[in-house]
């Protein structure tokens, strides 16, 4: 298990342990996090599941691939730590990542 | 609403699981009871016929909510179980297992059956629907090498099942009545670029292809399929994909408006003011394209389900979105914004020829739909372009040399 906490953009903050191996989305997702949508269920078409990731972890996420840069590239409110969350595979190295949702995934 | 109201959600897909967590989230302290056909608690059906059948996703990951959320969340899930009569008076509903459960305000979201193959021995064994996941766990053991996999139908649904078979080994062939495949969904330069990509993964596509009768072995299993031109195709598994049928009958009869749907207004309210119709089943207003329609889609499915959630709760309406849909065969995503039906001019983006490239869909001068190939920037533009009701010429989407960036833009800032 691997703790994630996911504050909303007004500021409430939720831990979740998520399994290794499953997305940061669907750790999110099973656990009732409001603020990410994934309509699509983790197929990179969508990007209702942008969540921003805590500077100092950006890194251990992993890199982005060409769909996922290119949907980012167009998504409203983008920054340079967003990433969608479906794109994010909790691995150990992940305790403790924080990430914050944005207002709105459409 | 208040918290003694009973609200029955007839249908537990992708529609009805996000009505029951939408209207916990909107606050509904209630009755919820979420009645599904299927053992499963609401699942995804889009990996089905992609990840799930090539074996990459668990049956767990597929469920929209894992089973103890309904429990916590005070929401009373009954499986396999569907309605056969609604008694709008009493306003009670009648239950396959011979139960009555009464309801203030009745949410159908009972989506859609595959259509049944009209030719003898369809009801041969191995010949399966592609829409539950019993469908897939019932044919999953097959779909390894060796195995010669005969596809009825060139939908997405079928394309996808065809591209999911053959990263498994299995040999395969598609039929299709019409003279190209996704020929009632997408132009020719989409048809084209699919049954090329399919033939050079070494699928057989048949078009024009009229199916008269399935032969089975002494075992009463699928063993060909014999078309009109007694051409005898040999198989050993039969995949149907030839469309849905909205299951809607038992509504109609209980006098509820239905055209190819059930139908709705913009809040997903029907003719009774107690009974909301949501997903696959309705027949809604299409707000960006001036008609109604009925759309058989996830986006549909999820947007409605939050809409009917908001109305009942007395919450503004959510976003009605541009409709949107995606399909992922071999290494090809396909996004699609907007809905193409009656375009008159196709322009295309980039070549067809590769494998990222667009076509815009124009209707009297306006865009109304892009099919995106591996190309997301066209996708996501095309999408606010539609919302925005932009003024965006042809021209303008063919010039490779000017960036998605720029074309929305210029577009958005014509409009002030």
């Amino acid at each position: 298990m691997v703790k994630i906490t996911f504050t909303d953009y007004e500021g409430t903050s939720r831990d979740v342990d998520a399994n290794v191996g499953e997305s940061v989305m669907e750790a999110a997702i099973r656990n009732n996090i409001p603020g990410i949508d994934a309509d699509c269920g983790g197929a990179c078409a969508c990007a209702t599941c942008h969540v921003y990731v805590a500077p100092d972890f950006l890194a251990k996420t992993g890199e982005q691939e060409a769909m996922e840069q290119s949907m980012l590239d167009f998504a409203d409110g983008v920054q340079e730590n967003s990433r969608l969350s479906c794109q994010i595979q909790v691995s150990e190295e992940l305790e403790g990542l924080s990430v914050t949702t944005p207002e709105s995934q459409h | 609403m208040s918290a003694d109201q009973k609200i029955v959600i007839l249908g537990a897909g992708q529609a009805g699981g996000q009505a029951a967590v939408s209207l916990r989230q909107f606050g509904f302290e209630g009755e919820i009871t979420l009645v599904g056909d299927e053992l499963a608690p609401p699942y995804q059906r889009p990996p089905l016929s992609k990840a799930y059948l090539k074996g990459k996703l668990d049956r767990e990951r597929l469920f929209l909510k894992p089973i103890t959320f309904y429990e916590d969340s005070k929401i009373n899930l009954v499986t396999q179980v569907s309605a056969t009569k609604i008694d709008r008076a009493a306003k009670t509903v009648e239950l396959s297992n011979g139960e009555s459960i009464a309801y203030d305000t009745l949410i159908i979201a009972t989506g859609a059956r595959p259509r049944a193959l009209p030719v003898p021995g369809a009801d041969l064994g191995h010949v399966f629907d592609l829409r539950s996941l019993d469908d897939i766990d019932m044919l999953k053991p097959m779909v390894r090498g060796g195995h010669h996999l005969l596809i009825v139908g060139a939908g997405y649904i079928g394309l996808e099942a065809a591209s999911a078979a053959r990263e498994l080994g299995l040999d395969v062939t598609v039929l299709e009545m019409a003279d190209r495949v996704l020929a009632r969904v997408t132009s020719p330069v989409m048809s084209d670029f699919y049954q090329r990509t399919h033939e050079t993964h070494g699928v057989k596509i048949i078009t024009g292809a009229m199916l008269s009768e399935l032969k089975g072995d002494d075992d009463g299993k699928v063993k060909s399929g014999v078309l009109k031109s007694g051409e005898e195709i040999m198989c050993d598994l039969v995949l149907v994909g030839i469309g849905v049928i909205p299951n809607i009958e038992f509504v109609a009869e209980a006098g509820v408006a239905t055209k190819n749907g059930i139908l709705v207004d913009r809040d997903c309210r029907t003719n009774d003011p107690s009974i909301y119709a949501i997903g696959d089943c309705a027949h809604r207003p299409l707000v960006h394209y001036g008609r109604d329609g009925r759309l058989e889609s996830v986006h549909n499915a999820i947007e409605q389900g939050k809409i009917a959630a908001a109305h009942i709760t007395e919450k503004p309406r959510p976003n009605e979105d541009v409709p949107w849909f995606w399909s992922d065969q071999y290494d090809v995503k396909l996004q699609i914004a907007g809905l193409s039906q009656d375009y008159d001019e196709a322009v295309v983006r980039g070549d067809p020829l590769s494998q990222n490239f667009a076509v815009f869909y124009f209707r009297a001068g306006r865009l109304i739909s892009v099919d995106a190939v591996n190309s997301p920037a066209e996708f996501l533009t095309a999408k606010k372009l539609i919302a925005a009701n932009a003024d965006i010429s042809p021209d303008t989407v063919a010039d490779t040399t000017i960036s998605m960036k720029d074309i929305m833009a210029s577009a958005l800032a014509k409009q002030g």
